[in-house]
């Protein structure tokens, strides 16, 4: 390989890796360090870095990607019941579980492209939906969700509602009379639970790095420039294209597993397909098709989530208190149509100014203030090393 | 049983699949669009190592049979055979993947990647053939391919534009590069759909004089073709398709005695 085209990608890894894991310093001052909102931003990167290996490489817009991490999230909480507290085997058995899924969904809905694909992904996830709030009440648990038990002591009692924990039992691990999730031991609430999804936040930023400068990543880009000419040139697209699907399936039930190991308890909510648009949200808001934009749109996402929907007319007033009363008022009314339960007309206009403005993302807006700083010193140093006249 | 054996078990049949050193067989093709007979009874035999040209008016069919080649079309009736392998009915990357590449009239390129990256790509195909799984080979640390690659666009005089996205290019180096696309396959068939529309005359004349050495390593090539200049330098047999039939077949001096075709193309003055 290039030296210098490895040089790059190691800095840009190294780099990315070091701001993960010093993301509680950084947030600090912006008063987003905090477990809970620091698990959400590494677990929905890993969501937003998977769906980028579809969308960002082939440009196929799925919108059904929510049923992975259903499918991530139930089968997690069963490995918990059934199986052990240790969140090993859930990951495992998550991952495997949602890139079977997606291979079947992927399988029907590749058939087709364009705007038929992503209504095809839309129809399969809202059915998934839709099945976990009826005829997969027994493995769901409806309405109610899905969530750890102790263990039961009378084999009568439903699974729903008591669990077995066949390893834990078999091991003789005793437990406090609500189970915790651990890893080996760790206990994966606060800063653990944070450390925990940041470390596989940087191990998917990773493969998906070797993934898109690998030769299935150049052929994904080549469907997205080229489908047709790319049939001409002997490559069949179509189990690239699954391959593709599937990969992003499983980083999603991935992120599914991590959001029942940090809170053990799922829902079919995660399946509707409000949580498949926020992750397109994420991708494009941060940059379509870079590694590191749909990380920066979960984090930015995320946090306006958490802050600005926490915001009242209050907070407003006192923030505008520096003005005439009369003015403040006006200022904090106006204010609260974008804050608290409005702040996604906040993040909806946020969406289009990027989509306007920025069609690249935040990356391009990055992109573009370096190229702007580039050429300042570049002229610098033309004029201060051009001949200066005599005087 | 594929599409393709199905056309050639077809009761009654019948049709042969070439002589010997025939490598492109076409056997009673007939395609029609909405009642309007774009070929009708064409057949056509391309030799090993020949450059066969076709040629004919605008509308004469010369297009819809090189997509009846590549699988783009299927023909209503008729098949089409490459080295004894009948084509009609396979999928377009599996015709490439026996050895038949195409140049399209309208330059087909990958817009968003380099040109370096446009021709490695369809040089991994060949290599790796229609799907491999290789996720963490890194695409630019094929230097075996990456050589390759440079050589060839050197060939095509687009050694200087290696890095630039193929978007940017004018229409007569996206021509070039999808010349080099083909070529970095080594088909055994080459299909171009006039591979100089576009091009300054230097250019054409550079374009042939590549054509020409290609020649000399003795692959196949189908050409159509509108700028006679090109015919004639290129073409060791001509076919002539009017109104979606062969009019006429034969050496290029065959081809400008022949009545048929001053009449329905070239004009007497032309010839």
């Amino acid at each position: 390989m290039d030296r210098k085209t490895n040089l790059k990608d190691w800095t840009l890894f190294l780099g990315f890796a070091a701001v993960v894991l010093c993301l509680p310093i950084i947030l600090d001052p912006i008063g987003a360090n905090y477990p809970d909102l620091l698990q959400k931003i590494a677990i929905f990167g890993i969501f937003a870095i998977g769906f980028n290996i579809l969308f960002g490489l082939t440009g196929y817009l799925s919108f059904g990607h929510a049923a992975f991490i259903g499918v991530g999230s139930y089968m997690s909480l069963w490995s918990f019941k059934l199986l052990t507290m240790n969140v090993l085997p859930a990951i495992a058995f998550s991952v495997i579980l949602a890139g079977m899924f997606a291979y079947l969904i992927g399988f029907v809905s590749l058939r087709r492209s364009g705007i038929y694909f992503s209504i095809l992904t839309l129809a399969f996830a809202q059915m998934s939906y839709s099945l976990a709030y009826s005829v997969l009440t027994p493995i769901t648990n409806g309405e109610t969700g899905l969530q750890t038990r102790a263990i039961r002591t009378d084999p009568a009692t439903s699974l729903l509602d008591g669990d077995i924990r066949i390893i834990d039992q078999a091991l003789g691990i005793q437990e406090a009379s609500v189970p915790t999730t651990h890893f080996f031991g760790m206990a994966m609430s606060g800063y653990t639970g944070f450390y925990f999804c940041a470390v596989l936040l940087i191990i998917c930023f990773f493969i998906a790095q070797r993934l898109t400068n690998s030769n299935f990543g150049m052929m994904l880009k080549a469907i997205k420039s080229n489908q047709n000419r790319l049939n001409y040139t002997g490559i069949h697209t179509r189990p690239y294209l699954i391959a593709a699907f599937v990969i992003s399936g499983m980083y999603a039930g991935l992120a599914g597993s991590l959001m029942a190991v940090t809170d053990p308890i799922a829902g079919a909510e995660r399946m509707q397909w409000t949580a498949s648009g926020e992750v397109v949200l994420m991708t494009i808001l941060g940059g379509v098709g870079t590694l590191v934009g749909p990380v920066l749109g979960a984090g930015i996402i995320k946090y306006a989530e958490q802050k600005v929907s926490s915001w009242n007319e209050g907070i407003l007033d006192s923030f505008f208190s520096f003005l005439p009363e009369g003015l403040q008022h006006f200022m904090s009314g106006l204010g609260a149509l974008f804050v608290g339960e409005g702040w996604h007309t906040t993040l909806g206009l946020l969406f289009m100014i990027i989509v306007i403005f920025l069609p690249g993302g935040i990356m391009e807006g990055i992109r573009r203030i370096a190229a702007v700083f580039a050429r300042k010193s570049k002229s610098n140093n033309t004029s201060a090393a051009a001949p200066q006249p005599a005087e | 049983m594929s599409a393709a054996e199905d056309i050639a078990n077809e009761p009654g049949r019948g049709f042969d699949r070439g002589t010997a050193n025939t490598v492109l067989h076409i056997d009673d093709v007939h395609k029609s669009f909405s009642g309007l007979h774009a070929l009708s009874d064409v057949d056509l035999d391309v030799r090993e190592g020949e450059t066969h040209a076709i040629i004919g008016p605008n509308g004469a069919g010369k297009s819809t049979l090189l997509n009846v080649c590549v699988g783009r079309l299927k023909p209503d009736r008729g098949a089409v055979v490459f080295d004894g392998e009948v084509l009609t009915g396979k999928h377009p990357h599996e015709i490439n993947q026996l050895g038949v590449a195409r140049v399209f009239q309208t330059p087909e390129v990958f817009p968003e990647l380099s040109v370096l990256e446009n021709v490695m790509v369809p040089a991994l195909s060949k290599r790796d053939g229609h799907f491999r799984l290789n996720p963490f080979k890194n695409f630019f640390g094929e230097k075996a391919l990456r050589d390759e690659a440079e050589n060839v666009l050197e060939s095509v005089g687009l050694q200087a534009q290696l890095t630039d996205m193929a978007s940017v290019m004018s229409r007569g180096d996206k021509r070039r590069l999808e010349l080099a696309m083909g070529l970095i396959q080594h088909p055994r068939l080459l299909l171009l759909d006039e591979p100089t529309a576009g091009m300054a005359r230097h250019d054409t004349n550079a374009t042939i004089d590549l054509l020409k050495k290609i020649k000399e390593g003795g692959m196949t090539k189908v050409i159509i073709e509108h700028d006679m200049h090109v015919v004639f330098s290129l073409a060791d047999r001509i076919s002539v398709l009017a109104g979606g039939r062969i009019i006429a077949q034969g050496t290029p001096d065959e081809i400008k005695e022949n009545p048929k075709v001053k009449e329905a193309y070239l004009g007497e003055e032309q010839v």
